[in-house]
C-alpha cells in the first residue's frame, strides 16, 4: 500500500504491516477525539515513524495516488480536527 | 474509521470533484498543467517569503544584540563612574533584550524549517510535475477521449494529491510567517522608538544621555584640574617676569573664570 505522509511525501509499505498501523492509528485518533494535546504528539511520533521505518520512499517523480494520508509531523490536534472536520484546509487541486 | 483513512478519503473527493467537471477529460490534462505549473512558482514565491521573513528576524537580532552588548559596556562604565542605580537600569534592560533575543532565535529556526520543508516540497512538485507532463503528452496522442480517462485519472489523482499537500505547506507556512511578521512589527517598532537603538548609531536612548553626562561632568573636571596645573606651574615663571604687568592681568582673568564655575 503507499502511504502519504504529508509535507514529506509518499511510502510504500507492505499491506501485512497495517494491522500494526491501524493499531498506531487508534491512539492518534483517540487524542484527536479527546483534544489531548499532550497525548496526540507522541500517538503521531509513533506512526510517523513507523511508516518510516517500514516503508520504503518513493521516488518524487511517481504520480499515484495514495491508500491512506497521515498529517504532518508538526501538525496540533486542531489543525487535524479542522483537516476531517471540513475540507478547507486542503487547497483545490485541479 | 481510522485517521490515515479519512484523510485520503477527503483528497480523493477532492481530485474527483475536480474531474467530473470536465467535459473532454484531456482538455483537463492542459488545464491542470497550467494549475500545476502556477503551484509551483507559489511554492517558489513561499520559499522567497520565508526567506525574507528569516533575513528580516536575523538583522533584528544582531541589532538587539549590538544593544545588549552595549547596555553591558554602560552597566561597567556607570559602575566605574558610582552610579550603581544606573548600572542596574542598564542590566534590567539588558535582561529584557537577552528574552527577546532568545524569542527571536527560536522565530529563526522554525523559518528555517518552513524554509526547508517548502524547498523539498518546491522539488517534489517540480518532479512530479515534469513527470505529469510527460504523461499528459503520451495520453493526448495515444488515446482517445474514451480510452483516455483511466490514465487521465491515474495521472490525475497522482499528481492532485501532491498539489493538495503542497498547497496546505505553503498555507501552512504562511500562517507561522504572518504571526512572526506581527511580532517583528513590534520589534521594530520598538527599536525605532528609541526604547532601544536604532540601526543609525544615533544615542538616543536615557541611559546613553546619563552616562554622557556624566563623563562630560567628568571631561570638564579634568579640564579643570589640568588648568589649575597649568596656573600652579605658569605662577614660578610669572614671578620671575614679575615687572611684566600684562601678564599679571593675564593671570587674574582665568582664575576669575575658574571660581565662577565651581
Amino acid at each position: 500500500m503507499i502511504v502519504r505522509i504529508l509535507g514529506e511525501g509518499q511510502f510504500e509499505v507492505d499491506d501485512g504491516h497495517l494491522a500494526a498501523l491501524n493499531e498506531l492509528d487508534a491512539a492518534v485518533e483517540a487524542a484527536v477525539d479527546s483534544k489531548d494535546e499532550e497525548a496526540f504528539e507522541p500517538a503521531l511520533t509513533g506512526l510517523l515513524d513507523a511508516v518510516r521505518n517500514w516503508g520504503k520512499s518513493l521516488p518524487e517523480d511517481t504520480l499515484i495516488d495514495s491508500d491512506l494520508i497521515l498529517p504532518p509531523a508538526d501538525a496540533k490536534v486542531d489543525e487535524v480536527v479542522a483537516l476531517l472536520g471540513d475540507e478547507g484546509l486542503i487547497p483545490d487541486a485541479l | 474509521m481510522s485517521i490515515m483513512k479519512r484523510m485520503s478519503m477527503i483528497f480523493r473527493a477532492k481530485a474527483n470533484k475536480a474531474l467530473d467537471k470536465a467535459e473532454d477529460p484531456r482538455e483537463t490534462l492542459d488545464y491542470s498543467y497550467q494549475r500545476q505549473l502556477e503551484m509551483l512558482q507559489k511554492v517558489r514565491r513561499g520559499v522567497a517569503d520565508v526567506a525574507t521573513s528569516r533575513k528580516r528576524v536575523e538583522l533584528q537580532a544582531t541589532q538587539l544584540q549590538q544593544q545588549s552588548e552595549k547596555l553591558q559596556g554602560q552597566a561597567q562604565q556607570a559602575l566605574g563612574a558610582g552610579r550603581e542605580d544606573l548600572a542596574r537600569e542598564a542590566l534590567t534592560r539588558r535582561a529584557g533584550l537577552q528574552t527577546q533575543i532568545a524569542d527571536l532565535q527560536t522565530q529563526h529556526a522554525q523559518l528555517q524549517g518552513e524554509e526547508e520543508k517548502l524547498t523539498l516540497a518546491s522539488q517534489r512538485l517540480q518532479a512530479k510535475v515534469e513527470s505529469f507532463r510527460t504523461r499528459k503528452e503520451t495520453i493526448k496522442a495515444t488515446y482517445t477521449a474514451a480510452e483516455a480517462q483511466t490514465k487521465i485519472n491515474e495521472a490525475f489523482s497522482g499528481i492532485s494529491e501532491e498539489m493538495g499537500d503542497v498547497g496546505m505547506a505553503i498555507q501552512r507556512a504562511e500562517d507561522k510567517t504572518a504571526t512572526m511578521q506581527a511580532r517583528a512589527g513590534a520589534i521594530d517598532e520598538l527599536i525605532a522608538s528609541g526604547a532601544l537603538e536604532d540601526s543609525s548609531g544615533q544615542p538616543n536612548d536615557d541611559i546613553t544621555r546619563e552616562l554622557e553626562q556624566l563623563s562630560a561632568g567628568q571631561n570638564v573636571d579634568a579640564e579643570i584640574a589640568a588648568m589649575k596645573a597649568q596656573l600652579g606651574s605658569g605662577e614660578k615663571p610669572k614671578a620671575i617676569e614679575g615687572e611684566s604687568g600684562d601678564a599679571a592681568s593675564g593671570q587674574t582673568q582665568p582664575k576669575a573664570q575658574q571660581e565662577g564655575q565651581s
